[in-house]
């Protein structure tokens, strides 16, 4: 490809690949996001790109992340907008024949709306998708990351072009505070005003860094943009740099995302082909290029000034927050960092102006966020919502409820950082100060639902624990502070624990969250706290009763055998590692053979109740020690 | 700090050594892209060769102290040798709730698989990871790259046989 050399042989160029592509009078796409591939849709892909090899009327496109990540492997047809969900190899052909055939659908790859029965056709029928406000998300399922001409045709890289040509550095920094942008990682700091004090920071050299180190474990937004969207992300960046005089840019990406890796990269090269990156962007006198660092496995590493030190070939770090970044970061040199979904908000910012961006979401939040709803319930996959959105709409009507009829019991936002919220928090508006009053924060958009199968307990554990892996070591508060918080946890699972444990957590968690380094340390006990606050009674279940009424922890859940639905099949006996299953002659079923457990032998893995077609094994908290007992 | 070497005059004298040039000779001198090297040479070997690291060393002018406290320090590196397939489990809070720490216990009682180790006969290590980025498809086990969704016991159990199966029929041909 030859590169543009001036903003008007881009626009020609735009209007060349947007004509390519309504050339095409269909379009059939194939998520290729992480759940989707995990169910297989690479090998759906294959078959269709084989099928539709030098078709002049099927345009097929592997896309990035289409959110509905439950149904996967997904594929849609568009103009027309029909969905397909769970599709295998073997429903390609079937699709492509009755999609050329105009107007036909593949019924039984439809998706069913679970209360109604009805099969819903069109993505916007569907409440997951009509529910939702799609910003960021807008071009996943609509363009292949790997074609720069597609983003193109869909109006990419005009905000470069429109702040290069008739925006002013300055004027561009203006209306970044006015659509008050705030950071999409999680503290939710503006913007705008990041990088008008990097701009204003003395110094020859400016870095602009992409934070993908997405270190939230269970959430994937920055994920899904990368591998969906990438040239967003570098457009963002490119006039964040124009704007702040940026010399040098750089993203951090974790190696755990090795598609993101591939598809980014390649995207860089792609915008490096077309003069889009490099020297004198599109004519004019703007320099600049990104160069990617992958993360190494270490969630601190997302934290900015780790982050830096790990750019820098070290070992992640933080340092203490009394010099700015945005004047001594990177090489002490003045640095402007923002997350993946903060940068491919600005191109949209810069097209529509910050007017309408504040005309969405809330007076503080301004905009959307990007979520990715898991856990148990019913919808899995990757939203996008006005802020303000309540928890209620995002669960119930586009998260469609509780897995298997279940009960809600908390939601978890802000990953490790952030708090569980119960159901009286349902109705409150998600935007940044909401969550935060609520003790929960809204962290980088991970939202974990939790039934009542879910023990909080365990949960709080599960995240100290994490962090403490994940710690440091710098300071002390968060090294030592972590760990009593682990044992006491460790000790009320384990049904060992005191009720004066529970003050003494708040205690320490209040100290640690006081005197803690980094946010790392600071924002890690809100798990426990909030939990404690919002769950006090199922810590004192754990405690008084023995009972962990989630039936998680172990040392207070046994397994039981229900003689009246045993048939005696013994397939739990052959899925049982520690052989605790014995078969014996029962006392129902006609005296049949019925199994039964060894609780002295018996792991608690659970194994056996998976695969049990019966529904006859029973977990019971507190534990029971014998059949006698029983 | 002092430096180990003189990146710019260094030969690769032994074949680990030309290897790894080939890998990182683009870094020399840098040391800004330490972690990159060592990546690099983890994602060749499984692991974090001494020979390889020692190279690294006087190749990006890094003290060999501190590219040990990095390979200490991120939870990729591995200092040890690891199995012949890698098994990762996902442990990120998706699949967490979804059970997928049990899944660990199967692998270990009946395969002999240790959490965060290696078979005996070396033909498996099993890790943890922090999320993958599949959460609606928990549990999730990663094997040798390839993403499984909606992992059970059951479906665990098969993954393994199948490939320790497959290794016996290759040891026995390779015997034959
Ligand atoms: C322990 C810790 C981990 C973090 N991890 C991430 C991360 O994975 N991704 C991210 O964008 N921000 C992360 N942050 C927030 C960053 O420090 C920083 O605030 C953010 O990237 C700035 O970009 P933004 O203003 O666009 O949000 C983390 C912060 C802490 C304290
Ligand atoms: S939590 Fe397991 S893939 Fe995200």
């Amino acid at each position: 490809m030859e590169k543009l050399r001036s903003i008007e042989q881009f626009k020609l160029f735009q209007d060349k690949c947007r004509r390519e592509f309504e050339e095409y009078p269909l379009v059939i796409s194939v998520c290729q996001g992480a759940s989707c591939r995990a169910a297989g849709s690479e090998e759906v892909a294959n078959v269709f790109e084989k099928l539709t090899t030098g078709s002049s009327d099927i345009r097929f496109i592997k896309s990035g992340c289409q959110g509905f990540c439950e149904y996967g492997p997904l594929s849609v047809v568009r103009p027309s907008n029909i969905f397909y969900q769970m599709v295998k190899p073997g429903d390609a052909a079937e699709i492509m024949r009755t999609t050329k055939d105009d107007g036909e659908v593949v019924d039984r790859l439809l998706y069913t709306h679970p209360a109604t029965g009805e099969k819903l056709g069109r993505e916007h029928e569907i409440e997951f998708y009509s529910k939702q406000q799609r910003i960021v998300l807008a071009l996943n399922g609509y363009i292949d990351p790997l074609r720069i001409d597609d983003y193109l045709a869909h109006g990419g890289y005009s905000a470069l072009a429109k702040a290069l040509q008739v925006m002013e550095p300055g004027h561009i920094i203006e209306e970044m505070i006015e659509a008050n942008l705030r950071g999409r990682g999680g503290a939710g700091y503006p913007a705008g005003w990041k990088w008008k004090s990097c701009k204003e920071a003395p110094g020859d050299r400016r870095h602009i860094i992409c934070n993908a180190d997405e270190g939230d474990p269970g959430a994937f937004m920055d994920q899904a943009v990368l591998e969906g969207n990438p040239h967003s992300v570098i457009e963002g960046m490119l006039i964040g740099a124009y704007a702040i005089g940026g010399t040098s840019g750089y993203i951090y990406i974790r190696h755990e995302y090795p598609q993101a890796i591939e598809t980014f990269s390649a995207a860089l090269d792609k915008a490096r082909e077309l003069g889009l990156l490099g020297d004198n962007i599109l004519g004019t006198d703007f320099s600049f290029d990104i160069d990617m660092t992958f993360g190494a496995g270490s969630f601190v590493c997302g934290e900015s000034s780790a982050l830096m030190r790990s750019l820098d070939g070290q070992v992640g770090e933080p340092r203490d927050k009394f010099t700015h970044a945005t004047e001594k970061g990177f090489h002490d040199e003045p640095t402007t960092l923002n997350n993946v979904e903060t940068w491919a908000n600005v191109p949209h910012i810069i097209n529509k102006g910050a007017k309408w961006f504040r005309s969405i979401g809330t007076k503080d939040s301004p905009g959307t966020k990007v979520f990715s709803l898991v856990g148990k319930v019913n919808n899995t996959g990757l939203i996008e919502v006005p802020m303000g959105t309540s928890l209620r709409e995002i669960v119930y009507d586009i998260g469609g409820g509780i897995k298997n009829d279940g009960k809600f019991k908390a939601v978890q936002t802000g990953g490790p950082s952030g708090g569980m919220l119960p159901e009286s928090k349902l109705d409150l508006p998600v935007d940044f100060d909401a969550l935060t009053d609520a003790g929960s924060m809204m962290g980088s958009g991970g939202m974990i639902v939790m039934d009542e199968h879910t023990c909080v307990v365990d949960v709080a554990k599960y995240f100290i624990d994490f962090l403490i892996e994940e710690s440091c070591g710098k300071c002390l508060p968060c090294r030592e502070g972590l760990r009593q918080m682990s044992k006491i946890l460790h000790r009320i699972c384990d049904g060992e624990g005191t009720l004066k444990d529970i003050d003494d957590l708040e205690a320490l968690g209040q100290t640690v969250a006081a005197t803690a380094l980094c946010g790392l340390g600071k924002s890690a006990p809100n798990p426990v706290l909030s939990s404690i606050n919002y769950f006090r009674e199922e810590y004192i279940a754990h405690i008084v009763e023995h009972k962990c009424p989630g039936g998680v922890c172990m040392s207070l859940i046994s397994y039981h055998i229900v003689p009246d639905l045993c048939n005696g099949c013994g397939e739990c006996d052959e899925a049982c590692a520690s052989s605790a299953i014995r078969t014996v002659r029962g006392q129902k079923r006609k005296e049949g053979l019925l199994c039964e457990i060894d609780q002295a032998l018996c792991d608690k893995c659970g194994a056996c109740m998976q695969i049990c077609k019966e529904n006859a094994i029973e977990k019971r908290s507190p534990a029971v020690a014998s059949r006698g007992a029983a | 700090m002092e430096v180990t070497g003189h990146p710019e005059m260094t030969e690769p004298a032994s074949e680990i050594e030309r290897e790894v040039e080939e890998l990182i000779g683009k870094w020399a001198g840098n040391p800004s892209k330490t972690i990159m090297a060592m990546l690099a040479v983890q994602e060749k070997y499984n692991w974090l060769p001494q020979k390889a690291l020692e190279y690294i060393s006087i190749r990006l002018g890094v003290p060999k102290g501190q590219i040990y406290h990095i390979a200490t320090f991120y939870k990729v590196f591995s200092l040890l040798p690891r199995g012949k397939h890698i098994l990762q489990l996902c442990t990120g809070t998706g699949c967490h709730i979804l059970g997928s720490a049990l899944l660990a216990k199967t692998l270990d009682k009946r395969h002999g698989i240790p959490w965060n180790g290696t078979s005996d006969d070396g033909l498996f290590t099993l890790e943890s990871v922090n999320c993958i980025g599949a959460c609606s498809m928990g549990p999730v086990l990663v094997v040798d790259g390839e993403y499984h969704a909606n992992v059970t016991h059951d479906r665990a159990d098969a993954i393994v046989k199948r490939l320790r199966k497959r290794a016996n029929k290759e040891e026995n041909n390779g015997e034959a």
